[in-house]
């Protein structure tokens, strides 16, 4: 039973993990120009489906380091041409915007790579278990959170210690006085937008290794994304890091006891926030 | 919404819809879509009263909706073969769902809002998708049908009778459009438009805005599982489909394409995108691109919608 425990505590710090990738990178977009961008999950799939394409020609390592910077790509590009207009205008419409790129690319993955789970390869010393007790400790699973902590700490170091984290920062603040102080708002703006698609991009590589590769795999990520947001805290992205862990261990956790509320017990959760401290846990006062 | 141009609109949509389905089929249609158009505009105006006239954006409307169905479906099924019970236990339940999620979440604004409504309404989606044994799962409530009517003098069969339940349908939709339409025009509906064009100037009014906001959204929820219970006993079906959140942004964009200041704006809206997206899916496996690049396309040129485009060119 302890085993069974442990084992889905540190599935559910695993999938946490992922929430967090994600919800990062949504965070950073909605903080900075108020858009919720719900072609996230449409980026993480493509993430995934870059690397795949790519891993016969450079390897699974290859892959992995060239597919976020391409999706990063491909989200500046689209920032450019399409997200940029609706800045300054109602939410509405860049949310029903992003729905709808979420629909195109959902169905173009299907176009493409089929309706059917693709196997996603990742190299042989990575799948085998690291010890004999915890048989699902294997050597992905525990390179994964590895992997992630890096780009978090990488990310939470660009915010906090370069010039573009520290524009970005102030322009969550206050963007009017940044482009007074003579930032170029728009480049920062899209340089922050392929930021949080580069931590879809990875977080879809890194899924994809873990639940099998098929189109519907960024839409199954991305409502606990909004969750972890809610609850982490409004404004605060170590809050958002926050909120995916703790959603991702409490349904981890959920599945032991009560397998079929795995995925309501997150919303409880974010029921109880809303209820007893409306902005999250860390989340900023004067926000809402 | 007073004077005698919106009362000969009103006397047009009147026409329109009682005719319907007699020239449907020469646009391609049929009696079912016609019943489609009317329940799926319904469901976008109930969007509307909260979208368009307290001007809060609420992404999750599909729940509701679903709750309705779902609600209907089981009593049916399950309980007594009634359809006018179906309805009301349908409604009752969406409305109090409403109620509790509504009391979670008036104190966001904005993007939040959205997000939290987005992020709710997928609770129930999980519920209907995980709960086999009650909901069927993911293949849905099967094996039910809508029952006949009994009024006591005479029995109205709806099950064979497409046309019939066309016409119970629209009955239905009029007494909640008018009930929509009367509750906007009372100082309940006058307080809304003044806080959607200016909340902090309400509050100061000493309007208590919370309050406000949230009957708005338990209203609008209310029309909307409404509309719920008569998609599922259109189908004589209901599945978790109905509660993704696909679903909801089909309500927002339907608004929005019909323009979201007007009342009959999201009918024109869910009349456009019913028949569009019959069409494309009875033709192409790829229907999700072409209702994606759909969105896309009417957020970039034709935001204020056909009849926000229709005032503004007759404003001139």
């Amino acid at each position: 039973m302890s085993q069974l425990i442990l084992f889905n505590l540190f599935n559910g710090l695993i999938v946490g993990a992922f929430y967090a990738l994600m919800a990062l990178g949504l965070s950073l977009i909605l903080n900075l120009s108020g858009v919720i961008n719900f072609a996230h999950g449409g980026f993480l799939a493509l993430g995934a489906y870059i690397a795949y394409t790519l891993m016969p020609y450079v390897g699974f390592w290859g892959a992995l380091l060239i597919a976020p910077f391409l999706t990063a790509f491909l989200g500046i590009i689209i920032e450019r041409l399409l997200i940029r207009r609706l800045y300054g205008r109602d939410p509405l419409y860049s949310l029903l915007l992003t729905f709808g790129l979420a629909y195109i690319f959902e169905d173009v993955s299907r176009y493409i790579w089929g309706a059917q789970s693709v196997p996603f390869i990742v190299p042989g010393f990575l799948t085998k278990p690291l010890s004999n007790s915890l048989f699902f400790l294997t050597g992905y699973r525990v390179f994964m959170v590895v992997l992630v902590a890096i780009a978090v700490a990488a990310l939470f170091y660009i915010l906090n210690r370069t010039r573009l984290g520290m524009r970005i920062r102030a322009g969550t603040m206050d963007l009017e006085t940044v482009s007074t102080l003579g930032v170029n708002v728009r480049v920062l703006r899209n340089l922050n937008f392929g930021l949080g698609i580069f931590l879809a991009g990875l977080a879809g590589v890194l899924a994809a290794g873990l639940l099998g590769l098929q189109p519907t795999i960024g839409t199954s990520l991305i409502m606990p994304s909004f969750v972890a947001i809610i609850v982490g805290g409004l404004g605060s992205l170590p809050g958002t890091l926050l909120g995916g862990l703790l959603i991702g261990v409490a349904s981890g956790l959920t599945t032991v006891f009560f397998p079929s509320a795995t995925e309501a017990v997150m919303y409880v959760m974010m029921g109880l926030v809303l209820l007893l401290r409306p902005r999250g846990l860390l989340g900023e006062e004067g926000r809402l | 919404m007073k004077g005698p141009g919106q009362r000969s609109t009103n006397a047009l949509v009147v026409l329109i819809l009682a005719t319907m389905p007699f020239w449907m089929q020469y646009v391609g249609g049929y009696t079912e879509l016609a019943t489609q158009v009317l329940v799926m505009a319904l469901a976008a105006m109930s969007l509307n009263f909260l979208l368009g006239f307290t001007g809060t954006l609420s992404f999750g409307h599909a729940a509701y909706f679903g709750l309705g169905g779902y609600g209907v479906a089981m009593i049916i099924k399950y309980i007594a073969p009634s359809t006018p019970l179906g309805i009301l236990v349908g409604v009752a339940v969406g409305t109090i769902a409403a109620m509790v999620i509504g009391a979670l979440i008036i104190k966001l604004r904005g993007v939040y809002f959205a997000m939290v409504t987005i992020a709710f309404g997928q609770v129930f989606f999980f519920i209907a998708f995980r709960w086999n044994s009650v909901t069927g799962g993911d293949d849905g409530l099967t094996n039910w049908k809508r029952q006949a009517l009994d009024l006591g003098f005479t029995r109205v069969e709806l099950l064979d009778h497409a046309l019939t339940f066309y016409y119970f349908v629209l009955l239905i939709f009029l007494l909640a459009a008018a009930c929509m339409a009367l509750i906007l025009r009372s100082p309940f509906g006058r307080t809304l438009l003044a806080i959607r064009e200016n909340e902090r100037k309400a509050r100061f009014l000493g309007i208590p805005v919370e309050h406000h906001l949230w009957l708005s959204f338990v209203i609008s929820c209310a029309f909307c599982s409404l509309a719920g219970t008569l998609y599922a006993l259109l189908n004589n079906f209901i599945d978790p489909r109905a509660l993704y959140w696909g679903q909801s942004g089909n309500f927002v964009i339907m608004a929005v394409l019909g323009g979201m200041r007007s009342f009959w704006g999201p009918l024109v809206g869910a009349a456009i995108f019913v028949v569009l997206q019959d069409f494309i899916s009875s033709r192409t496996e790829n229907w999700m691109s072409f209702v994606g690049l759909f969105f896309v396309l009417i957020v970039l040129f034709f935001p204020r919608g056909v009849l926000g485009m229709i005032r503004r060119r007759s404003s001139q």
